[in-house]
C-alpha cells in the first residue's frame, strides 16, 4: 500500500532514485512493516494490559503470604484451594450473591423482556417517554441510584427506619438490570424476521401459540444474553449494594469490608472461581448458538 | 381476557410495559425525587429531618466545601475518558478491520476482565503499582528511577485505575461504529488519490496523533515535559505512519458516533466514582464519590449528601441532554452495547 517511488525501476535505476531521495525506500518499508505488524501488536499489548490484573488475582490465589495482607508474593501453596471457604463470614456472602444474583437475575429478565417486545413490536403514546426512563438509569452513576434508594428508604417511616436487608438489595438489583435486559433483547429484536411470524398465523397458530413457537424460540439466544449480563452485573455490583445492604454482606461487601485489614487469599479462590464459570459458560453457550446456527 | 385483549388492541403494549416501567418509576424514579427532597431536610438519624426550602443551604454548604472534590472528579474523569479514546481506538479499529475469524475471541478478552470482581481487579493494580511491586520494582532494581519513587497513593494511579476499570465500556461502541464503516467507502477515497502516504493525511495523523500522545505524556509524566514532548514526537512518528488521508476524511468522521457514546458511557461511571480514589489513591486525591460516599455511610449527614449528589445527578443530566440533542437516546443505547 505505500507509495514505491522508483524503487521498482531496474536495479541501477533504483539505487540511483534511493541516492536522490535518501530514506524514501527505507521510510516505505518502514510503513509497511508498520502497516501490518504494528497495530497487530498493540492489539496483543492492550490485551495483555487488560487480563494484567485478572492474572494477578488468580496468581496470587495460590499465594502463602506471611502475613493478612496478600500483596507481596511468598510462595506457591495449594491449601487455600484445598479449603475455598475457610474464613468466617466467607461462605455466607458467597451464597448471598449467589441468591441474590439468581433472583434479581429472573425478575429483571422477565420484566426487561416484556418492556422490550413492546417497544420493538407496538407503536404507542408515551414510546419516547419509555425509551428515556429505560435509558437514564444506565446514564446515572451508581452512587447516584444507591444513593437515592437510601434516601428512600430513610423517608419510609420514623427512626429507626426501613430496615436494609437482602429484600432492599434485590429490589435495587432489579432496578439497575432491568435497563441492560431491555437493552440486550431490543438488540436481538430490532432485525427479528417477522414474515415467520406472518406465516405461522397464516397457518392458524393463534397469537399464543405463534409467541411460544415461533417468536419466543428466536429471541431466546437475546434473552439468554441479557440474563448472563444481569447475572454478572448482579454478582459483581458493589456501588449500590453498599447504599443498600445496611449490615448484610454480599461477597464484594465482604471483600470491601476486609480490604482495611488484609483481604484473605480464600476470596482470590473465589474470584477466579467466578472467573473459570462465567468463561465457561459464555463460551458454552457461544459453541451451542454457533451448533444450532449450523445445524 | 383473550378477547379483551383483541377488542382493546392498543392495551397490549402498555400491559408489557407497565411491570418493569413501574419498577423503574418506584425504585428510580421516586427514590431521584425523595433525595431532592432530602436536600432540603434538616436535622439528624437520631431525631428525624424536618423539611424546608430555607435548608437550600444545604447546596452552598455543598458546593462551598467540596468545589475541590467536584473539579477533581471532572478532572480525573476527564483525563480518564481522553486516555480511554487514545487506547481504545487502535485496537476496536484492529479487531474490527483486522481481526478477521478471530474478531469474537478478540471481543470476548476485552470484557473478559468484567469476569472478575471489579474491587478484585482494582486491589490488583495495588499490587502491580506497588512501591517494590511487580512493575516499580525490577526497574528500581535496575537504577533508572529513584527509590523514593511512586505511582500508587498518586493522582497518577487513580486515573490509571478508572481507565482499566472503564476501557471496555469505551472500546465496545467504537469497535460497534467503527465495524460499521463500509470498506468501499475507504477502498473509494483511495481510488481518489487519498493515498495512506499523501502528506495531507500524514500530517493531520502526526498532529493528531502527536497531540493526543502529548496529552498522554503530561497526565502521566507531568513533572519532565521531556518525557512529554518525547511522547508527542513518538506519537507523531506513529501517527504519521499509521493514520492515513483516508482515515481521517472517511473512517474516522463515520466512527464518531461510537466515540461520543463511548465517551459518555466512561466518563459517567467515572465521574461518580470512588472505588479507584479509595484504593489507588490518598486523602488528597479524593472525588466527589467519596465525599458522597463518606457523609451517606459514615456520617449519616444525608441532607447535605442528598444535596451533593443531587447536584452531580443535575450536570450529568444536562451534559447528556446536549450528548442526546446531537445524537438520540435510540442511538446512544442500541450503540453502547454488544
Amino acid at each position: 500500500m505505500a507509495p514505491v517511488d522508483g524503487a521498482v525501476a531496474a536495479p541501477g535505476a533504483g539505487r540511483a532514485s534511493a541516492r536522490r531521495r535518501p530514506g524514501g525506500a527505507a521510510v516505505g518499508r518502514l510503513a509497511r512493516l508498520a502497516d501490518r505488524y504494528l497495530l497487530l501488536v498493540y492489539t496483543g499489548l492492550a490485551v495483555i494490559y487488560l487480563l494484567l490484573p485478572v492474572a494477578v488475582i488468580i496468581l496470587f490465589s495460590f499465594n502463602d503470604p506471611a502475613g493478612k495482607s496478600n500483596f507481596v508474593w511468598q510462595g506457591f501453596t495449594l491449601k487455600y484451594w484445598l479449603n475455598p471457604l475457610g474464613v468466617a463470614g466467607l461462605g455466607d456472602a458467597v451464597w448471598l450473591s449467589l441468591a441474590l444474583a439468581f433472583l434479581s437475575t429472573i425478575i429483571a429478565t422477565i420484566l426487561g423482556t416484556l418492556v422490550a417486545l413492546a417497544l420493538v413490536r407496538y407503536s404507542f403514546r408515551g414510546r419516547g417517554a419509555a425509551n428515556s426512563l429505560i435509558f437514564l438509569p444506565m446514564a446515572t452513576p451508581e452512587i447516584v441510584l444507591g444513593a437515592s434508594l437510601l434516601t428512600m428508604f430513610v423517608s419510609i417511616g420514623s427512626p429507626p427506619f426501613f430496615p436494609l436487608n437482602f429484600f432492599t438489595i434485590l429490589l435495587a438489583h432489579i432496578m439497575f438490570n432491568i435497563s441492560y435486559v431491555v437493552v440486550t433483547v431490543r438488540a436481538r429484536l430490532a432485525g427479528f424476521p417477522r414474515h415467520l411470524e406472518e406465516a405461522a398465523m397464516d397457518l392458524f397458530a393463534n397469537e399464543w401459540q405463534t409467541f411460544w413457537k415461533v417468536t419466543f424460540p428466536l429471541i431466546l439466544p437475546g434473552i439468554i444474553a441479557a440474563a448472563l449480563l444481569a447475572f454478572s452485573l448482579s454478582i459483581d455490583d458493589f456501588v449500590i449494594t453498599n447504599f443498600t445492604a445496611g449490615k448484610t454482606q454480599t461477597f464484594p461487601m465482604f471483600i470491601y469490608a476486609k480490604a482495611r485489614i488484609g483481604i484473605p487469599v480464600q476470596v482470590n479462590v473465589i474470584g477466579t472461581l467466578i472467573f473459570v464459570i462465567a468463561v465457561g459458560s459464555v463460551a458454552v453457550t457461544t459453541l451451542a448458538q454457533r451448533r444450532s446456527r449450523s445445524g | 381476557m383473550g378477547t379483551l385483549l383483541k377488542r382493546h388492541r392498543w392495551i397490549a403494549p402498555y400491559a408489557l410495559l407497565a411491570p418493569g416501567i413501574l419498577w423503574l418509576l418506584v425504585f428510580y424514579v421516586y427514590p431521584a425525587f425523595q433525595m431532592f427532597v432530602a436536600s432540603f431536610w434538616s436535622g439528624s438519624l437520631e431525631k428525624g429531618f424536618t423539611f424546608s426550602l430555607a435548608n437550600y443551604t444545604n447546596y452552598t454548604e455543598a458546593i462551598d466545601q467540596f468545589a475541590p472534590q467536584y473539579l477533581r472528579s471532572i478532572v480525573y474523569a476527564g483525563a480518564a475518558t481522553v486516555l480511554t479514546f487514545l487506547i481504545a481506538y487502535p485496537l476496536a479499529y484492529t479487531i474490527a478491520f483486522k481481526g478477521g475469524r478471530y474478531k469474537n475471541v478478540l471481543l470476548f478478552l476485552v470484557v473478559a476482565p468484567f469476569f472478575t470482581s471489579f474491587l478484585l481487579r482494582t486491589i490488583s493494580w495495588k499490587i502491580i503499582l506497588g512501591d517494590t511491586g511487580i512493575l516499580l520494582g525490577p526497574i528500581k532494581e535496575l537504577g533508572l528511577l529513584p527509590e523514593d519513587f511512586r505511582l500508587l497513593a498518586t493522582p497518577i494511579a487513580v486515573i490509571s485505575g478508572i481507565t482499566y476499570n472503564f476501557l471496555p465500556f469505551m472500546t465496545l461502541p467504537v469497535y460497534v461504529a467503527v465495524e460499521k464503516v463500509d470498506f468501499r467507502l475507504v477502498e473509494a477515497a483511495r481510488d481518489l488519490y487519498a493515498g495512506p502516504w499523501r502528506p495531507g493525511g500524514g500530517i493531520a495523523g502526526a498532529l493528531v496523533a502527536g497531540g493526543l500522545a502529548a496529552v498522554l505524556g503530561i497526565v502521566f509524566a507531568w513533572p519532565w515535559p521531556i518525557l512529554a514532548a518525547g511522547a508527542a514526537l513518538i506519537g507523531g512518528a506513529v501517527g504519521w505512519f499509521l493514520v492515513s488521508e483516508s482515515f481521517i476524511r472517511v473512517t474516522f468522521p463515520l466512527s464518531l458516533p461510537g466515540v461520543f457514546a463511548g465517551s459518555l458511557l466512561t466518563f459517567i461511571p467515572a465521574i461518580g466514582d470512588y472505588v479507584n480514589a479509595e484504593f489507588l489513591g490518598n486523602p488528597d486525591t479524593r472525588m466527589i464519590g467519596n465525599v458522597i460516599q463518606n457523609k451517606f455511610l459514615t456520617q449519616n449527614d444525608y441532607p447535605v449528601a442528598s444535596a451533593l449528589s443531587f447536584t452531580l445527578m443535575a450536570a450529568i443530566l444536562v451534559l447528556i441532554t446536549v450528548y442526546a440533542r446531537i445524537l438520540g437516546t435510540e442511538e446512544l443505547t442500541t450503540t453502547g452495547r454488544v
